[in-house]
Formats: structure tokens, sequence, C-alpha cells
């Protein structure tokens, strides 16, 4: 009871700041909407260009907007409310309160789920209203799908955070950039045959490969992929757990350097 | 027993020994300074002594607690405040009590907030951003942050630093009335002698990472043979102690 009581007051903490700031509101769901805006109007040309197969290809490609953006969301969520504390300098009171570590990232997480739900809301719906695409029409595998994007980029951020504990905010770039910079990787739009023989490992490595390959069965068959489900979600684990021991080890040295001190300098 | 207990405190980076073995004990009801100039090792051994840098040697007991091995239970009794540490500046003041008060399992934390308000004289800035309000009443609102769980034990860093006499005096009395009423330890680093003569029970001065002497305000004016404690620290900064740890 009282570790929840301390998650909700961190959690609290970044609700304050998104209640009185609607241009950080607007932030939240501006990205997802611009992608689903390229992306959907490139998957109508496809569709009104080469009718058939592609119409699925079309869908595809919405679909797989949507979702990577929860993905993306999820580790931008959890590394800019750790980046905003450095910027307001306050680190240094949560890290001497009675906040564990594990505490900070639990209620670190719940600020990304708030801040992707909230996000993605109006791209879903433009979706919906402009390609006559329905997300939900996935079915009960969307929650599946959904909460392996979400280990995923809980487990970038956390590597993120732990390079931001090692680098100091010098790393902070990469809150933006490391998910982004895995896409081509994650075969969110296109199948792994797309990608050249040598890169395919790579892709296998990470769980977004399979869980593309899930949605896109799904979508053409109506019906679970869990073979690929399955591959993600034990990948995730694995990930998850070498993000975790990281960040004890970088959490562990910066105390040890005084790297929690001068994080933001 | 003692609030903390602090034995052979070693911390290095790399080759700079920043804290050299430095001992000392703080009872509860009473105030420590811990005095010495830029680079003495003030703010690292806070810094440890809250279990945000780990020493490289040595044991601290907060509260009955080892700072090693359980620093949770006794950072839930502490608290801390430091100019150089910011509360976030887009919250208003209520938030950000409200904020802490969780974070330290405050019970019935609105009316702890309600009298912090009173206590502090926050009423006509509550609602405002932390962001927005002068030195003054930023240091106001860090120190009630600092009671809001009501700590046993206290670490302030320069809490008067840059502000007008008058403010100072004000944050110089709540301390005491604080502290009187609840028998709180507190360790205080400052820069002002003035304020460690008023408030201090006893002092420690830090140089080079040791302890070079130590005593009442009382006995190192005396000791030293100079009118007040600003002389005592400047003859130890410019020509060493001949004190007790010297």
């Amino acid at each position: 009871m009282q570790s929840a009581r301390r998650v909700w007051g961190l959690m609290y903490r970044h609700l304050c700041l998104y209640r009185k700031s609607w241009p950080r509101l607007l932030e939240l769901g501006y990205w997802p909407t611009l992608e689903l805006l390229i992306w959907g109007f490139t998957a109508r040309f496809l569709s009104n260009e080469h009718p058939g197969p592609v119409m699925a290809i079309g869908a595809s490609l919405i679909g797989g907007v949507l979702l990577w953006e929860v993905a993306l969301r999820a580790q931008i969520g959890v590394t800019l409310s750790f980046l905003e504390e450095i910027w307001s300098r306050n680190l240094g009171h949560v890290f001497v309160s009675p906040l564990r570590p594990h505490e900070l990232i639990l209620s670190l997480l719940g600020v990304s789920v708030m801040r992707a739900l909230v996000g993605l809301t109006p791209a879903t719906i433009l979706a919906a209203l402009l390609y006559h695409f329905n997300v939900f029409a996935i079915g009960p595998m969307l929650i599946l799908l959904m909460l392996n994007l979400f280990l995923m980029g809980w487990w970038m951020a956390l590597l993120v955070i732990s390079l931001l504990f090692r680098y100091g905010a010098s790393a902070e770039a990469l809150a933006w950039t490391l998910a982004f910079g895995l896409t081509p990787v994650a075969c969110v739009f296109y199948p792994i045959t797309a990608l050249p023989v040598w890169l395919r490992p790579v892709a296998v490595a990470l769980p977004a490969e399979h869980i593309f390959a899930g949605m896109r069965a799904a979508l053409a068959q109506h019906a679970p992929a869990w073979g690929p489900l399955g591959s993600a979600f034990a990948l995730n684990m694995m990930w998850s757990l070498i993000a975790v021991l990281v960040f004890a080890a970088q959490f562990r040295a910066a105390r040890r350097t005084g790297a929690l001190i001068s994080i933001g300098e | 027993m003692d609030a903390l207990i602090v034995t052979d405190l070693v911390k290095r980076f790399e080759a700079v020994t920043a804290v050299d073995r430095i001992s000392f004990s703080l009872a509860p009801g009473t105030t420590v300074g811990l005095l010495g100039g830029n680079g003495a090792g003030k703010t690292t051994t806070i810094s440890m002594l809250l279990g945000i840098l780990l020493p490289d040697q040595g044991r601290i007991w907060a509260l009955g607690h080892d700072m090693a091995r359980d620093r949770f239970a006794a950072l839930a009794r502490m608290n801390y405040s430091s100019p150089y540490v910011a509360l976030p500046m887009r919250l208003t003041v209520a938030e950000n009590l409200r904020v802490y008060g969780h974070l330290y399992n405050v019970p019935q934390l609105e009316r702890r907030i309600r009298h912090l308000v009173e206590e502090f004289n926050l009423g006509d800035f509550l609602h405002r951003r932390a962001g927005a309000l002068s030195a003054g009443q930023k240091t106001r609102v860090a120190l009630a942050k600092a009671l809001i769980n009501q700590p046993d034990l206290l670490l302030l860093d320069e809490p008067t630093a840059s502000l007008d006499p008058d403010t100072a005096d004000y944050v110089r009395t709540r301390l005491e009335i604080y502290q009187r009423a609840s028998g709180a330890a507190i360790l205080l680093a400052s820069h002002n002698m003035a304020e460690v003569e008023r408030l201090c029970t006893d002092v420690l001065m830090l140089k080079s990472g040791r302890i070079v002497d130590h005593g009442t305000p009382g006995d190192l004016i005396a000791r030293y043979g100079r009118a007040d404690l600003e002389d005592v620290f400047l003859q130890i900064a410019r020509f060493g102690a001949h004190g007790v740890g010297a």
C-alpha cells in the first residue's frame, strides 16, 4: 500500500504537468497523427492504384503505423518523464526520498501508458474516419500485441536511462532516436524477407519483427497467430531481463561515481 | 541512541580523496554544524549520509538503520533541503507538497499541508508555480517540503544561502521551533558563521576531507582566542587547525 502511494506520488507529479499545459497534451498526439496521415494516404494511394491484394498491404501499413507508435510512445514516455526530473533538477530530492528504484520505474511506466493512450486516441479515431481502418477489428489479439509493444518500449527506455546514468544529459538525444532508429529492422511495414539476408538475424532478435508478423497474419486470416506472439513475448522477457540488469548495474555505478548528483550537468 | 553515527567514512574520486576517514555522531535534539571551505567535503559527506553516493569505506547508521543495507527505512524518517536541488518549478507549491507527501507516505496529508502552509506562511502563493517564486519564498517552500514527513533527522545544506537577513532569521526561527517540538537531530552545512553560532550545539571543522577540529562554537572561539566563529574559520582555512582533531 505504501509502495503504491509512492508510485502514485511520482505519477501525480507528471500528471500535474499535463493537466495544465495544452502544448504538452498536443505534443502527445502530434507525431502519431502525423505518421498516420503520411502512411494512411500512402496506403490509400496504393489501394486505389492497385486494388485487390494491395488493399491488404494498405491495412498492414495503417495497422503497422498505429501499433509501432505504441512501442515508440512507451519508450519516449518513460525516458522523457525521467529527463523531466533531470531538467527540473529534482532527481536529488527523488533519490533521497523513500522511493525505491523499482517504484521510480513503475511510476514512469504508468506515465508512459497514459501518454501512449492519450497520444494514440486521435490517430486511432482518424484511421477509422479517413481510411475506414478499425484497429479493434484485430480482435482480442490486439491486447497481446499492445502488451508486447509496451514491453518492448519499456526495456528500450530502461536501456536509455542506463545510458543517461552512464553518460549524463549528453545521452538525452537517444530518448528520441533509439526506438525510431530500430524501425528499419522492426519489419513494421514489410515482412522480414524484404531485408537483406545479413540483416535478418538482427530483426529476428527483436520482438517487433514477430509482433508485426503476428499482426499481418491476424489481419489476413482473422485468427490469432500464437507462434509469432509467443516468440515476441519470450524475446521481450529476455531483453527486459538484460535491461533490468544493465539498469541496476548503472544505477549502482552512478551511486558510486556521484553521477546521481551531477546527472543534469 | 544517536540519530546518526558515522565511522571512518572515506570517499575517493580517482586520485582525489574527498572525504578522509571522518567519524562523528549526532544525538537527538541537537544540531551539528559541518563547516569548511569550498571543496572541504561537506556536500560529499551529506550525499553519502543520504545514500545518494556510496562511500568507499566506513559505515553510516541513521536512526538505527545501516545505510548500506536498509537505507529506505531510514530515508522515510529523514529529509533534506538544499538551495542547489530544486523542486519541480512547473508545479504549484501545493502540488509539490502533495507529491512529496505521497513519496514520504505522510498520513492525513491535506491536514499536514494546511499546517505547513500556516507555519511557513505559504498561503499567498500556495497555487503559484514554484518556478515563479522569489528566493525567500522558494526557501520557505523547500523547508516546508523538508519537514513534510516530520523527520527525526534533517540534513540541511546552506538553508539560508542568498536570503535577506529577515528571511534568513525567519528560517532559523522555524528550525529552532521545529527542533524544540520534535526533538529532531539536524546536520547543518553552512558558510554563515552567525547562523552556526546560533543554531549549532557542536561544530565539525572540515578541511581537505578531514575533520580537523570540533567542539561547541564557544569552545572553538575560546581555543583559538578569536572574537567569533568566522575568525576561527579563517584561522583554520589559512593556517590550519590546532584543536582536538588536528
